[in-house]
């Protein structure tokens, strides 16, 4: 399979030059270290600032905050180079930010972006989205934290949960409703939540994959957040929150097509290795088959990606459109995943059940992207709406 | 004071090399390339110069083909200053051999009047370890090779290289060339907003011939031929079995 290392007509010299730095800095940084912090559950702080150093954490914002207003596809370069790590986690939490920060830096009051994102992609703090509560994360013009306007302060009362990176967060993002009469997505705001506010109680979750990454149940009781944590405008959080899960399935499908070749790579020198009835196990016909398979869905996904940020770069086509493409795109991506997770796991046979191999955490971490940042059905579902269908 | 660091693009050391059918060399057509490595470690002992104080202006020199473009501006995107290409061929699989080099570079050298040239100790293209030698040659300045520590203080370094059985320090005289070993230090990364200014530092594109510099090669290739491959190994039960077998292959 192509390696992006050299300019094409999506990557200039620039994207070439830092995808260099972020694959040396991983290579050094990250993945001699992935096996303590899926044991510890959480990133250590120390990895943000370093990643801050070279300017990981503000590809995309604007230079007055710190960040380099790198394209969408340094985004991409970005992305696809920490997924190389092979550990979800580790693209989950360091990148918690990319879904936690935008509304609040696109959005905020100067103030807000002072406060907050500054830090934030200096890698001195850690940012995180809430949006998703118990009683469902699908369907989120149904969510029900409320936020009352008392005097200077908004009140906040509610729960939210799965939330990555919500243990150690020291901003989160929270999606409220600031209109208690408003039904469905009309009177959800978004709010800018310091980690240290009273009343919020945070409890930690375990689960199957994602381990070197923090995930939080927040309990909010009786919070008291100034009226000037409100980010943009009252009322329009939900619109605010759909635009930022497009990225954010955009960033999770470069994510799972960029997994999915670690599983590929993976499978495939083992394969080549592997001596089995008097040769390597690559040389048998249904093994290579099955490789071709894997290294097809990962062309066909990454493809569909990078076509899909050149067309919205270049303003191709209406909102609809990049919507619809954007999820079709995630469930490709990550059906590519489930695929290659699956056959790399068998084609390394007893030792893909083992710990040590990629293959087999990556396995364990297909599920959430075919659930988080939208689930498959949610995700045609919008598709479809957006089609026209 | 000035530096002037030259810098290389060299196959990455991350590719498995393949010969060309011919044996006329390795193939690079379509290859990633990179810096080489020991010029990394150049630039970066030139760039802690420059913080340190000791230096004001850090020069990176590339002697190649037009790509050699991408190199200099990793150099840049490392914090050079400003760079210098020199484009002495077209064909990306013409090596410029040492001895061209630094005459080129004596030439940049008298114009630019750098206090001191910081090389790699040798490209690991193909292990000449000649350019810096024959550079202070010209020059007639001092040398300091291999160094795993550099400390300028005036105009005397203290040039610390790593030799058979130990450390050896130097001291040798200002104006001087230093070439420079593995663990020398470690170089940094270009990080993204450097990559972004790196676009807008001058390089300043020149040709061999601009400087009279006849760069027609005096070596033959004879032959280039892959390693031999690795035969299989087996695995020995015990200790004693390791000894009786490396008796037996005559190792022992
Ligand atoms: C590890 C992890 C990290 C996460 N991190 C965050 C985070 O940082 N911030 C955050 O806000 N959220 C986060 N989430 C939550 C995630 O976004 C939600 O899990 C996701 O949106 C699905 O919501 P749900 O779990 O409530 O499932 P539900 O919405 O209850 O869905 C359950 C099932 O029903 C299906 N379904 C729902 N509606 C329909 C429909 N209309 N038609 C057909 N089928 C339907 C779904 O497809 C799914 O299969 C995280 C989740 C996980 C697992
Ligand atoms: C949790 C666990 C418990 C186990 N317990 C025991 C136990 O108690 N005792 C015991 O003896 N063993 C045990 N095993 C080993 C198990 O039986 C083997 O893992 C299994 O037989 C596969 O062998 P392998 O792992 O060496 O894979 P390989 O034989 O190396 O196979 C790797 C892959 O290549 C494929 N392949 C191999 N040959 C061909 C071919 N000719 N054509 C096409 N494809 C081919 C396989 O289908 C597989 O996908 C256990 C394994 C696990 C994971």
């Amino acid at each position: 399979m192509y390696d992006n290392a050299m300019p094409s007509i999506y990557f200039s010299d620039e994207h070439v030059a830092f995808r260099q730095t972020v694959r040396a800095f991983i290579q050094k940084e990250v993945t001699p270290n992935i096996q303590d912090w899926e044991d510890a559950g959480r990133l250590p702080r120390s990895l943000y600032k370093k990643a801050a150093e070279i300017g990981l954490i503000g590809v995309i914002y604007p230079e007055e905050l710190g960040g380099s207003a790198g394209d969408l596809f340094m985004h991409v370069v970005a992305t696809e180079e920490i997924s190389r790590a092979g550990s979800g986690g580790v693209s989950a939490s360091l990148g918690s930010h990319t879904i936690g920060l935008p509304p609040l830096v696109k959005h905020g009051s100067d103030h807000l972006r002072q406060t907050y994102a500054v830090p934030v992609i200096a890698g001195e703090k850690i940012a995180a989205l809430a949006v998703t509560e118990p009683g469902g994360g699908s369907d989120v013009a149904a969510l029900k934290t409320r936020a009352v306007r008392d005097g200077g302060h908004f009140v906040v009362n509610g729960e939210k949960t799965f939330i990555t990176s919500g243990m150690q967060a020291d901003v989160i993002t929270v999606a409220v409703r600031t209109d208690p009469g408003a039904r469905g997505s009309g009177g959800i705001s978004f709010l800018a939540v310091a980690g240290d506010t009273p009343g919020l109680e945070r409890t930690e979750l375990t689960k199957m994959g994602w381990w070197a990454s923090d995930t939080a149940h927040l309990s909010f009781n009786d919070c008291r957040v100034p009226v000037d944590n409100l980010i943009g405008v009252e009322g329009g959080g939900f619109q605010a929150a759909m635009l930022n899960f497009n990225n954010e399935r955009l960033s999770m499908a470069a994510q799972a097509y960029t997994m999915a070749d670690v599983c590929y790579r993976e499978a495939l020198a083992w394969a080549q290795e592997r001596q089995a009835f008097g040769k390597p196990l690559a040389q048998q016909q249904v093994i290579r088959h099955k490789l071709v398979d894997m290294a097809a869905q990962i062309d066909v996904a990454r493809t569909l990606t990078y076509d899909i940020v050149w067309r919205y770069m270049n303003q191709m086509d209406p909102l609809q459109i990049h919507v619809a493409r954007t999820s079709m795109a995630k469930v490709t991506a990550t059906n590519a995943l489930k695929f290659c997770a699956d056959e790399a796991v068998q084609i390394l046979g007893g030792m893909g059940f083992m710990r040590g191999t990629a293959s087999e955490r990556i396995y364990r971490e297909v599920k959430v992207m075919t659930i988080g940042g939208g689930t498959d059905e949610v995700l045609k579902n919008l598709a479809a709406s957006q089609l026209g269908i | 004071m000035k530096v002037l660091v030259p810098v290389k693009r060299v196959i990455d050391y991350n590719v498995k090399v393949r010969v060309k059918a011919d044996g006329s060399g390795v193939d690079l057509a379509n290859v990633k390339m990179s810096m080489n490595p020991f010029d990394e470690i150049a630039v970066e002992e030139a760039i802690r110069l420059k913080e340190a104080g000791k230096a004001d202006e850090v020069i990176a020199v590339s002697i190649g083909v037009k790509q050699s473009q991408e190199t200099l501006r990793t150099a840049l995107a490392m914090g050079a200053d400003r760079a210098i290409l020199v484009i002495a061929a077209d064909d990306v699989h013409t090596d410029i051999e040492p001895l061209s080099v630094a005459k080129i570079l004596a030439k940049i050298v008298e114009e630019e009047q750098p206090g001191v040239v910081l090389c790699g100790k040798q490209a690991i293209d193909n292990d000449m370890n000649a350019t810096g030698q024959m550079l202070s040659a010209l020059l007639g300045w001092s040398q300091g090779t291999f160094a795993s520590e550099v400390d300028i203080d005036g105009d005397t370094a203290k040039v610390t290289r790593e030799v058979d059985g130990g450390l050896q320090t130097l001291s040798v005289k200002m104006p001087a060339i230093i070439t420079v070993d593995l663990r020398l230090n470690e170089p940094r990364y270009a990080s993204l907003p450097n990559i972004m200014k790196a676009k807008k530092k001058p390089l300043d594109e020149k040709t061999a011939a601009d400087y009279g510099v006849d760069v027609t090669p005096r070596l033959e290739i004879v032959k280039t031929v892959e390693p031999a491959e690795r035969a299989a190994g087996i695995i020995v039960g015990s200790v004693d079995e390791l000894v009786e077998k490396l008796k037996e292959a005559g190792a022992v």
